[in-house]
Parts: C-alpha cells; structure tokens; sequence
C-alpha cells in the first residue's frame, strides 16, 4: 500500500470508530472532526516522532556502540534482528565482528585497467542495503578526457552504448578511508570514527543528522538518508554488520566501509569482487607480501587530493 | 517571588489593541511553522531543498546571521560598562534581551536542521558525548550556551535588583560583564571556525573568514538595535537619546568599512592568484557553468552594503532618522543575505567531487524559518514587557498588583 492509500484508510478507520460509538456526525461535524483529529495528531505526531520516531524506549536510550557492554550489544543485535524481521520478512545476520589483529586495510584502484562500466556501483548498492529511492550509491565514476585530471572539468553522467569511449578514461571515487579523516574529527557526538583496522565506521543510532561530516569529507564519501531508505524486500541482503550494511534509518548519515561484513571475515569487498577487468585491488597493508603492499611498492601510486594531508588508505596507480 | 510572576503575567496579556494584533500575528506565524516542522519530522529532511551536495541550506545560513546578532550586544556593552557612556548604559539591558532572543532562534535553527533531535540528548556530556576539543560545533554548543548563560544573569540580575529597588552591586556583576565582552567575540569566532577549518571547503577555508564575520555582525547586529530601539521608544514611555543611537551608527559606519575592505582583500587574492579556489565566488559573483541562482542575490546584498556604508559614513545622512532607518534596512538585508546564504550555499557549490550542483529552499523551509522568526520576535515582546517597566521603576516588589 502506498503511503496515501495507508493514510487514507487510516482516516476510514477513524470515521468507522466515530460511527460505532453511535455518534454519527454530520458532514460539517465530521469535517470539523477531523481537523481536529488531524490536529491532535500533528501535535502528538511532533512529540511521537520527537520521543520515539518509530522506535522504542530501548533504541531511543540506546548507547553509542563503542560504550555498550557485550550483554548490552547482544540484545542491540537482537532487537535489531526483530526489527528487520518484521519490516522485510526475513532473518537477518547483525554481525558485530571486531578487528583482525595486525590489520590495516588498504585499497589500489588501477585507473589504466578501469572501463567505466560502474558495476561496482551497482554491486555496491546491492550487498550494502542502500537506499533504492531515493537513491544512495557510495561510488561515484567520474569520466576525464584524456589529458585532464581536473575534477571540474569530470562529469559522472555519461551513458554511452559501449564502455569505454575513445579519448576518455575514468576514475571511480569513494570514502577514502583516510588515516586523518577530516569527518570523524568534525563529529560533535563521536557518532563516526576510525576502526583499528582503518575503516572509517558510523553508529547509525547515534548520528544525529547535522551532517557537518558531510560538509568536511573532500571525497563526498558520506551519504545522507533524506527520506525513509527503500529496500525492496528481495532485494535486501540479510548478511550484515552493526557498523556495516544494516538497514539504516530516515536522517542519518551512512558511507562506505570498505564491506566490513565480508573484510571481517576474509572476503573481498563487493566492489572488488565484481570488477570485471580486476582494476580494484585490496588488502592487508601491514603484510608487505600483501597484493596492495606489492602495488604500493612496485607501481607508481597517487592518493587523490593529497595536498589536503588527508592521508588515504586508498591509493590509484597505473598498472603499466 | 509570586507576586513578581503575577504582576509580570498581568503585563504580558494586559495591552493595546495594537499589541494584541501582533502577538496574534506572531502567534499564527508560529503554528504555521509549527505545522512545517511536524511535517519535516514526518517525512525527513526530504521535504527541504538540501541534498547530498548542498548539506546545509537556508537554516544554517539564518543560524549564522542571527549569532552575529547575539554577538552585537558587545557593542552596547563596550561603550557602556567600559567607557561608561551613559546614554548607552541606559539601554544596554535591552541589546541583551535581544541577544537572548537571537540565540534562542540559533538554538531552534540549528534543532530544525538537525536530522534526529530525537537524539539531541547525545550531545550532553556524561550522559551523551560531547566531541571536545575536536569538534568545532561541540565549541559552538559551549560558547553559545554560555553566552546565554551571561546574556540573561547579568540582566537578570540588574533588574533583579531594580525589582526590589536595592542598589546594584558592581563589584559582583563588573566581572560577568567584562566576561561577556570576550565571550561575545568567541561566539562568533567559533561560528566562523565551523566552516573555516575545513579544508575540503576552500571558500571557507581562508583566515580571513573569522575577521569577516565579526566586521558583518557588528553591521547587521547594531543596525537592529537602532530600529528596535525607535520603536521601543515610540511605544513606550522608556527614553532613548538621540546621541546612544547616533553613537551606534558611527560604530556601524567602521564595523562596514572593514566589512567591505576584507571583502576587497578576499576578491583581489581569488581573482589575482585565479585558482580553483576562485569557482565558489564565481558561481556566487556571476554564475558557474551556467548556473547562478544566488547570482541576484548577491548583488543586491553588495548594492545594499555600499549604499548603507554611505549613509552611515556621511554625518548628514546618519543623523537624519529617515536616511538612518534606510540604512538600517538595507544593512540588515544586505547581512542576511551576505552571511546566510551568500555565505553557506556557494561553500557547497562546486561539490568536493566538481559538479555544481544548486540549491533553493523549499515552502517548508521557509515556514520553518518564518516561525522561528517569530518565536524570536514573540520572546523579545515578552521580555521587553516585563523589563522595561521594571527599568522605568514602575514595576518593583512595591508597586500594587491591579485587579
């Protein structure tokens, strides 16, 4: 049901209370009637949506997750678990897995290998639970002309009928994990900070929406859900991480975590793993036998606006 | 205690038909706001114009103007407390009560920004966490907080005193109002540094920034006080000297001089050096790739700002009430556009990632805003009704309460 229908047969159920309860008004009455219902309920609506939103006492006390006790994360796991259950009708997975010892997660993009063809995006959005409508995607493929790495003169809509066009490269950009990571530092709640295995996490229940991360990230690596987020229920991905790909709620913000519910467990992020052409690249970079510690050591790599001492953990290089 | 509440509450609903037609207006405005808000809260921040490009809109940008108002106060405090100036001393309890209504309408811009106020106790140290030293906004909640801390004590606390027609005890208050000089300064230097420190914003991130503020806010901010305190003056049997106003145009006429030459040294290094840095002024000035809805906006607040500077330059047109007035209208308009949006949007436009991507509020935005407005204009009506009799002595713990 759409949401007018929903709130259509909301004010039918109302009228059929008014009439079972032998009052039946009349137009004007009945007019006069719901305005003032419909009143009461944009007043109790500010204190409901204040209070509690569509949430519980427990979510609306619930701790910032780096305070919560493990029993105290068990039943935030638990709850949440109900939740999703109820909203999408299926069991879901809320890991809450911690850092790998000796873990630095690092990222190499092959700018000489990209073709542009943005299934990452899409693959992305699909095991991170993003917003379908609106519509939320972490990555971003900017298209250069050969011979310019001017990010004014790049443009990421380009809809050719085949990928890649002549004269053009590409350069698919995202949250860029930085080791000075100017979003955490801006934080007023602490809401977002960095891993000790380098990702850049948010607490979605924590965040209170001013989005002042929004305005310090020089990546556009963080996201803001406007409007409720809309998953179809097929379509959600059931396996998932509290600081991760969880389904997240209206007003806050989410960004990429380099796939925390698969890096944790020693799989590849989507993005990777979808490449057709093998240009994404990712690893451990504490283990200088690591594939990304190899590229850093024997290509030449550029992190991108390094001028700002951002210092990302995600690099781009030429392969030949 | 009682009989003060009494006697206060008697004034406020006791008054001309005049003041019932603008409490009712105002009271109207609210509810619409009211309404926009509730609608907010239901859907999201959907229903404002703001995106993933554009952060921050219209409720920043009034955010910021307005504690340039709060931040104004200083200027009465200065000449009054610290030069003794006494047709200013007279009247520097009313700047503070506009200062108080300034911040409150901050406080609820800021809230109507906030995507989740519901979470709004996480920023309660102890109890939520407060990101300090890091955070900027964390300073801002601090400072801002206690300046209205100081802004209703230290009047408070005078009039407290005048109520119970007991003498004034300098040696206790002269601290707090030294206090509030530098803290009025630090208000609006922590606003500016929200922006200023970060590096991704490169319209923002330039050391003039700060400078530029407090040279607008002490533009903006006074020439509200001019106009509030004409209309006090006609409506009330409270006295108001000509030289206090006069004096506080003067100060204008400086604050504006230095408003427009950091502006000049802004435009000669963007335009000079013709770096990327320059697109955000570009698309502000006159437009980049073909967009520039801020466009006439800005140049309205430019003409405003020099014809004002003029007014309020030349002695002749500045102790005139006619030309005075215009004046104040054009600087206050001119500010509120500079330092609201002229301020906040072009900051977001080109985004990080170089697409230029525009802005424009929506209804629901701008009802919010109008009843914030509002909310501000009410709460000063409130305040200056039970205070100015209190500072006229016609409202002490003596005075019979009227049946």
């Amino acid at each position: 049901m759409s949401k007018e229908e929903l709130e259509k047969s909301d004010r039918i159920s109302e009228l059929q209370d008014l009439r079972g309860s032998s009052q039946i008004p009349d137009e004007g009455e009945q007019k006069e009637l719901m305005d003032r219902r419909r009143f009461f309920q944009g007043a109790a609506g500010v204190l409901a949506t204040m209070m509690l939103g569509s949430c519980s006492w427990q979510e609306f006390f619930q701790n910032n997750f780096r305070r919560m006790t493990k029993g105290e994360i068990e039943q935030t796991v638990e709850r949440l678990r109900v939740e999703y259950k109820e909203k999408y009708g299926k069991e879901f997975v809320v890991g809450t897995e911690g850092p790998i010892d000796a873990t630095l997660f690092g990222y190499a993009l092959d700018l000489q290998r990209c073709i542009g063809c943005r299934r990452c995006v899409y693959a992305c959005v699909e095991e991170n639970n993003q917003s379908r409508d609106p519509q939320i995607q972490y990555i971003r493929v900017l298209r250069f002309k050969d011979g310019e790495m001017d990010l004014e003169h790049s443009t990421i809509y380009y809809d050719p009928e085949e990928v890649p066009e002549k004269g053009h490269y590409y350069m698919p950009v995202q949250c860029q994990h930085c080791a000075n990571p100017p979003c955490t530092k801006v934080c007023p709640v602490q809401a977002t900070w960095t891993e000790p295995d380098g990702i850049v996490v948010v607490d979605y229940n924590w965040c209170i929406g001013c989005r002042y991360c929004m305005a310090a990230c020089p990546y556009m690596g963080r996201w803001f859900n406007f409007a409720e987020p809309v998953i179809p229920a097929d379509k959600v991905n059931v396996n998932t991480h509290y600081l991760g790909n969880r389904p997240r709620m209206r007003n806050v913000v989410e960004k990429c975590t380099f796939c925390i519910q698969r890096v944790r467990k020693g799989r590849y992020p989507a993005c990777v793993e979808v490449c057709p052409v093998g240009a994404r690249k990712f690893g451990n970079l504490l283990d200088p036998e690591s594939e990304i510690s190899r590229i850093i050591q024997t290509k030449r790599v550029f992190r991108l606006k390094s001028e700002l001492n951002t210092q990302p953990k995600f690099y781009y290089f030429f392969s030949i | 205690m009682g009989r003060f509440f009494v006697g206060a509450a008697q004034r406020i609903i006791r008054g001309t038909p005049l003041y019932y037609v603008w409490v009712v207006f105002l009271l109207i405005m609210i509810s619409i706001g009211i309404g926009a808000y509730v609608k907010q809260m239901r859907l999201g921040l959907i229903v404002t114009g703001m995106t993933s490009y554009v952060s921050w809109g219209l409720y920043i940008g009034n955010f910021t103007f307005l504690v340039g108002v709060a931040a104004a106060a200083v200027l009465l405090i200065i000449p009054a407390y610290l030069y003794d100036f006494g047709p200013i001393k007279d009247i520097v309890i009313i700047g503070e009560a506009l200062a108080v209504s300034a911040l409150l309408m901050c406080l609820m811009f800021v809230t109507a920004d906030l995507g989740r106020p519901d979470r709004a106790w996480h920023l309660i140290p102890g109890l939520g966490i407060l990101n300090l030293p890091r955070s900027m906004l964390g300073w801002d909640i601090v400072v801002l907080n206690g300046y209205l801390f100081l802004n209703l004590f230290i009047p408070g606390y005078i009039l407290h005193k005048a109520y119970n027609e007991k003498p004034v005890n300098m040696n206790f208050i002269l601290p707090f109002i030294l206090l509030s000089i530098p803290w009025a300064v630090s208000i609006h230097t922590t606003t500016a540094f929200i922006y200023n420190g970060l590096a991704a914003r490169p319209f923002w991130n330039a050391s003039i920034l700060a400078p530029r503020f407090l040279a607008s806010a002490f533009c903006s901010g006074p020439a509200l006080i001019i106009l509030l305190f004409q209309l006090v003056r006609y409506y009330t049997k409270f006295h108001v000297k000509n030289e206090a106003l006069f004096k506080i145009a003067e100060m204008i006429s400086i604050a504006m001089a230095i408003n427009l030459f950091l502006l000049g040294a802004e435009f000669f290094k963007e335009l000079y050096s013709d770096t990327h840095h320059l697109s955000p002024l570009e698309y502000l000035y006159v437009g980049l790739q073909g967009k520039g809805r801020l466009v006439p906006w800005i140049w309205t607040a430019f003409t405003f700002n020099i014809i004002a500077f003029f007014i309020f330059l030349i002695p002749y047109t500045r102790k005139r009430f006619v030309t005075l007035n215009i004046g104040c209208v054009l600087i206050i308009i001119g500010i509120w556009i500079e330092k609201g949006m002229g301020l906040i949007i072009p900051g977001f436009i080109p985004a990080t990632l170089g697409e230029v991507w525009e802005y424009a509020p929506t209804l629901i935005e701008v009802l919010v805003s109008i009843g914030i407005w509002s909310i501000g204009a009410l709460t000063l009506t409130v305040i200056l009704k039970v205070i100015i009799p209190i500072e006229l002595g016609e409202f002490t713990r003596t005075t019979k309460i009227v049946a």
